[in-house]
């Protein structure tokens, strides 16, 4: 497998621990009386994988909503720091501008382009990194052509890296399931992100297509340099996939740690079980 | 079993239907002799015709579940593959741009007449593609940006003198300007408040217009507005239509020219983005409000200089020329032609203004026709008379 891209996004950085990729201060966000996030701190290093859990309405989607600019947070600090010494705060910025920063997501219910072909879809995602404009497209100078050229080429190698190649004319709508699944992924690649937001990206895959993704994650972390934030709900692809794990339960952090800690943590137990569990 | 059941189902519906109209079609009373007249005959027609047109609805709509028949299928990619081929591209255009170049020789000035209404009407349906068929923006006003077009042509000349061709861009630019204007307020709004809100300014528009007597010359409209010249040279009134079909077909070259490489560029595909997904598009990085307002701005430049074109065709313009009906119909271009096609909206639009055109004879049913069409349209061909497909590219692939 060849990696390709920006050469920012090949190059592993430094796991320095002293400063995080995305740093979340204190976050809190209301909606009207409902505290759906409750002063939430997380922290995402160069090269992690880090996974939210925890049960239904605990406000995993609504933490990643408030990070990509699709919600505006009530309090809290979001910032990232694409290199040691650069800080961005992402508080306010629209969803477009966050992506721009170097985060991509993807979505809880897929959100493809369904009247697109799987490479336009790709194509899309390429918007940031490029910039042909009205003028650009009437006259279709030697700049325009060319970069049209490196958006196909860009794509569909971001096709083959996933494994949908087969795919590349086929409307997007038509596809497999679990192929849907990975089209975003492959979308949110292509806008060069350093950050990865996975929203349940197993959801609704068959064993194998799961254990495919959880390749698939650990190849874009180690041969990309991407670090990954995901919201899953299979406990089998957390567990093994995760460097670390950060559960919520009711917008608040209840706890935080390895695989392994998490596993044994009666709090965590009390949340998705009940209280009554071990009496 | 199933034959008879749907012959059963078509007799009720004409039973019913004569039922219905019984009353309306059947009994006429004669107040001057105090008779009842009973046209039962009538009563056989709707009740035969009722039968015989739910019969094909239903044979139709079987058709269509079943799905596409594998012929027609292999029809439509046949020819397809036929303009696919260089050499038939080349020919099939040759001969369209001798037809077209040879038309107003050919015909009479009537027809070519005709035929400049028609293709400022693709002109400006090619405009509402951009913002209906690529972008998703449902626009009930398009109107009035052919009016800001038209106006401005009328006024600029009346009061400066402007010539065509100055007032050509220069339509274009302020409705270019007004889509902006209109456009960034209003755009945040979603489907149908866009469509309520457009439609309100296309309104806006034609009352400012019909009102505002010192500034438009009020219902009495613009007389004597010129036709473009050539060189200063005295033109006969044929030679004047002549020329003017010649430059409507250049325009709409232009036209076709300049949208066909906006599809199928960046801004294009973020377009049809952006009509798939908002908030999906959003995260890809792309602007919403920005590529929603070129849109938007880009149909309304359009839709000014075809009001340009008009007014120099015309050479009077008033509001009634510019009511919500011009909106429909341009609307029914796009919808029926297929959204997002350039040859279905030619087709469209080309189809909806010359066929009332020459079937006058048919004019009082004009408005069953049009309707039946739309419904038709709607059931059996959602996507158009030319559905739009999409494109494949060609890409280097990368070595393994």
């Amino acid at each position: 497998m060849k990696t390709s891209g920006k050469p920012t996004s090949s190059m592993r950085r430094q796991n320095n621990p002293m400063t995080p990729l995305l740093e979340v201060n204190n976050l809190t966000m209301d909606f009207g009386g409902l505290r759906a996030i409750d002063t939430l701190d997380v922290e995402i290093h160069q090269g992690e994988i880090v996974a939210l859990i925890g049960p239904n309405g605990a406000g995993k989607t609504t933490f990643f909503n408030c990070i990509t600019g699709i919600y505006k947070p009530t309090q809290g600090d979001i910032l990232v720091h694409p290199d040691q010494d650069t800080t961005i705060r992402l508080n306010g910025l629209k969803p477009n501008h966050v992506t721009r920063k170097g985060l991509a997501r993807t979505f809880q219910n897929i959100r493809l382009f369904s009247s697109m072909t799987v490479l336009e879809n790709v194509m899309i995602g390429c918007h940031p990194v490029t910039k042909t404009g009205i003028l650009g497209a009437f006259f279709r100078g030697p700049s325009t052509r060319d970069e049209e050229q490196f958006i196909v080429d860009k794509s569909y190698g971001i096709l083959q890296k996933i494994g949908l190649e087969k795919y590349v004319d086929e409307l997007a709508v038509n596809l497999p399931y679990g192929a849907q699944r990975r089209l975003e992924i492959a979308r949110a690649l292509a806008t060069n992100p350093f950050l990865l937001l996975l929203d349940e990206p197993a959801a609704g895959m068959n064993p194998r297509e799961t254990q495919e993704l959880d390749e698939l994650i650990i190849r874009l972390r180690d041969e990309e340099g991407i670090s990954i934030l995901l919201i899953e709900h299979d406990m089998k692809l957390v567990m093994s996939l995760s460097d670390r794990i950060v559960v919520v339960d009711y917008g608040k952090k209840i706890a935080q740690g390895t695989p392994e800690e998490i596993r044994n943590n009666p709090l965590v137990i009390k949340a998705y079980l009940g209280e009554d569990i071990d009496a | 079993m199933k034959l008879t059941d749907e012959l059963k189902k078509s007799t009720l519906a004409a039973l019913w239907f004569m039922f219905l109209t019984f009353p309306l079609l059947v009994i006429r009373v004669n107040t001057v002799t105090d008779t009842v007249e009973w046209r039962w005959s009538n009563m056989a027609f709707i009740g035969a015709g009722t039968f015989f047109m739910s019969i094909v609805w239903r044979y139709m709509i079987r058709k269509k579940n079943k799905g596409k028949s594998q012929a027609s299928q292999d029809r439509a990619s046949a020819l397809r593959r036929f303009f696919e081929q260089k050499q038939n591209q080349i020919m099939a255009l040759s001969i369209l741009g001798i037809f077209t170049l040879a038309f107003p020789h050919i015909f009479s000035m009537y027809q070519t007449n005709i035929m400049i209404s028609a293709l400022i009407y693709v002109m400006l349906g090619l405009g509402l593609n951009i913002v209906i068929g690529l972008a998703g923006l449902l626009d009930l006003g398009y109107v009035a940006f052919y009016a800001v077009g038209a106006y401005s042509y009328a006024l600029l000349n009346l009061h400066f003198g402007l010539t065509f061709w100055f007032a050509l861009p220069l339509g274009g630019l302020l409705a270019f300007i007004f889509g902006i204007i209109l456009g960034y307020p209003v755009l945040r709004l979603r489907g149908d408040y866009l469509a309520i809100v457009t439609l309100g300014f296309g309104e806006i528009i034609r009352l400012v217009l019909e009102n505002w007597s010192d500034f438009s010359n009020g219902p009495a409209g613009i007389p004597n507005i010129p036709k473009p010249s050539l060189f200063g040279m005295d033109l006969s009134l044929q030679a004047h239509t002549v020329y003017l079909f010649y430059i409507i077909v250049g325009l709409v070259i232009f036209t076709i020219f300049f949208i066909n490489r906006l599809q199928h560029s960046r801004i294009g595909r973020a377009w049809v983005a952006l009509k798939d997904d908002e908030i999906a598009c959003q995260a890809m990085g792309i602007d919403k409000a920005n590529t929603k307002l070129r849109a938007f701005a880009l149909g309304a430049m359009w839709a000014g200089m075809g009001g340009v074109v008009f007014a120099a065709k015309t050479t009077f313009i008033n509001p009634a020329s510019f009511t919500i009906w011009e909106s429909v119909i341009i609307l029914c271009t796009v919808v029926l032609g297929g959204m997002g096609s350039i040859t279905g909206v030619i087709t469209g639009a080309l189809l909806l203004i010359l066929l009332p055109e020459y079937f006058r004879a048919f004019a009082e049913y004009r408005m069953i026709c049009f309707g039946s069409v739309l419904v038709l349209m709607m059931v059996f061909k959602p996507g158009g008379i030319i559905e739009n497909v999409r494109k494949t590219y060609k890409f280097n692939a990368q070595a393994k």
